[in-house]
């Protein structure tokens, strides 16, 4: 019976006792529903890094919209949605137009992006604001925050579910659905403004310097369990959810900073996924007798 | 292997232009496809055979001449990439990868019907991958891996097909296997058009030829493009562009 009490007093009862930890885990169950299977097409686009240069990419546009409304997510949010949508398709029309790669272009794009943001936010604000932009504050995540995200994730499991047939075309054969009339820019530009609106999303959690971390690592892990597309994208939802409660746990208990901690505990899911999921490097290292044929 | 009658179109191209940062890739080229015909398109590599592909499938756009369709969409031409330009490390299925062939019937929301599900089947019963469907696209062969390509074909049911070296890294008995289907596309009347290397697969099963050095060297029956002249003018193509090339004069003329 102790044993179970402390069980219960460990994982549960900080979620029971307080609202504010009631609702950063609402908020990272909301940010894995949406964030998992972006961050898994991501990594099968090989654009994991363009992630995460977009996810710097967001903090001029929040830095405005902290220097007019102060620490507000909406006007945060919508200055960071501009500028990441700009900073993306310009990105993809300079690498169209020109011999820059879009990698080397997302690039220059994000580090003039991250230098401005932080000197707007400097202009302003004091040491303390900025951090609250870098690294988040999930625990201060009020109401309207949560209906944020939670928005912003049913946005986002419609639109890939409306879009999910020539999405994966454009992944897997890009020139075939080019030719079958398929218009595969604007499934990429309607992805790309899925990935901001997530980042987005999980830039108040986490930070805009970590807000791709429930995105990226969960999809990562995810290969590790999944063969399957599908399988994948549940694989990366149930990490995401899975590293969200055991970093609020940690951050709790311990009392040191959220928003790394969480990112930290994907990192752990992923390293045990890496060694012992169902297609991790143990289980491929087992000596089991080869099959006939 | 049975496959339905479907009237091919044919294709005319017009004083065709297609550049790469100006310089010409495919250089006025004047010609026709001919309804229900078998051409092989071939040339010494940086010749302008995938391009003319991707421009006939409507993925390119001309610098200058015309692609005439007949009134035919590019969208309805049936296309096999070449295999680099598809990721075959992507997690998905045979069945759900020929079932993409289905696109101009389904397009983005249409669901699949269980006539749809049988013709996908069906499609992969004729390449010979019967029970492959639950099989994901990572763990096939190069060939297997292109008889799906094939059966995505089969299933797209066009009028022309276009193929951009469908036999690369396929072994002798897929490639066999693979000639007897586009012979049977062409049997029963459909344009086929495929970007070839091999001289004697050419010779054997393809009665026009398309020979490119950028420009159109020779173009008909295929005994008569592949004379040693004809070969021999294409392998004096520069492979490369030269950084110093003044304005094209035939552009000029035409201004």
């Amino acid at each position: 019976m102790s044993i179970l009490t402390t069980v219960y007093d460990v994982t549960l009862a900080p979620f029971v006792d307080f609202g504010f930890m009631r609702r950063a885990l609402v908020a990272c169950i909301a940010l894995g529903l949406g964030s998992g299977p972006v961050g898994v097409l991501l990594m099968l686009r090989r654009m994991s890094l363009v992630g995460d240069a977009m996810s710097h990419a967001v903090l001029p546009g929040a830095a405005v919209g902290f220097l007019v409304a102060g620490l507000s997510l909406p006007a945060m949010g919508l200055g960071g949605l501009i500028v990441g949508l700009a900073v993306a398709l310009l990105s993809g029309l300079v690498s169209r137009t020109t011999a820059v790669r879009e990698d080397a272009s997302f690039a220059s794009f994000y580090l003039t992006s991250l230098a401005a943001g932080v000197l707007i936010v400097s202009l302003k604000g004091s040491s303390v604001d900025l951090l609250h932009v870098l690294f988040g504050t999930i625990l201060a995540i009020d109401q309207n925050a949560l209906y944020l995200i939670a928005g912003i994730s049913s946005l986002t499991l419609v639109l890939l579910a409306l879009i999910y047939r020539p999405l994966v075309m454009e992944c897997f054969d890009p020139g075939f659905l080019r030719a079958v009339g398929g218009r595969g820019h604007l499934y990429h530009v309607l992805f790309l403004l899925l990935v901001v609106l997530n980042l987005v999303a999980g830039f108040q959690s986490l930070g805009t310097l970590m807000a791709v971390g429930l995105m990226m690592l969960p999809a990562v892990a995810a290969r590790f369990w999944a063969v399957s597309l599908p399988g994948m994208m549940f694989s990366a939802m149930l990490v995401a959810f899975l590293a969200g409660i055991v970093g609020l746990n940690i951050s709790f208990h311990t009392g040191v900073a959220s928003g790394p901690t969480i990112v930290l505990s994907a990192s752990g899911i992923y390293l045990l996924s890496f060694l012992f999921g169902r297609l991790g490097i143990v289980r491929q290292r087992l000596s089991r007798p080869h099959l006939a044929g | 292997m049975s496959c339905p009658d479907l009237k091919g179109a044919p294709i005319h191209l017009e004083n065709l232009t297609i550049t790469y940062q100006r310089h010409p890739a495919v250089h006025h080229v004047t010609g026709s496809f001919e309804a229900g015909s078998l051409t092989a398109i071939i040339g010494p590599n940086g010749a302008g055979k995938s391009t003319l592909i991707k421009a006939l499938t409507g993925n390119m756009a001309a610098s200058e001449g015309r692609i005439d369709r007949a009134g035919m969409s590019a969208s309805r031409y049936g296309y096999l990439p070449q295999a680099a330009e598809v990721d075959r490390s992507f997690p998905l299925s045979v069945f759900d990868t020929v079932a993409m062939g289905d696109w101009h019937r389904l397009g983005v929301f249409g669901g699949m019907k269980r006539q749809d599900v049988a013709r996908a089947l069906d499609a992969l019963d004729k390449v010979g991958l019967g029970g492959f469907e639950q099989r994901r696209i990572s763990e096939l062969s190069s060939g297997q891996f292109q008889r799906v390509l094939f059966a995505r074909l089969l299933l797209q049911d066009a009028p022309v097909i276009l193929l951009d070296e469908p036999f690369n890294a396929i072994d002798e008995r897929t490639t066999r296997d693979l000639l007897t289907l586009i012979r049977h596309w062409h049997d029963h009347g459909r344009t086929v058009i495929a970007v070839l290397h091999d001289m004697s697969q050419v010779r054997q099963c393809f009665p026009q030829t398309l020979l490119m050095a950028r420009e159109a060297i020779a173009w008909g029956p295929t005994e008569e493009v592949l004379q040693p002249h004809h070969l021999k003018r294409a392998n004096m193509m520069e492979e490369s562009w030269r950084q110093d090339a003044h304005a094209c004069e035939l552009h000029e003329e035409q201004a």
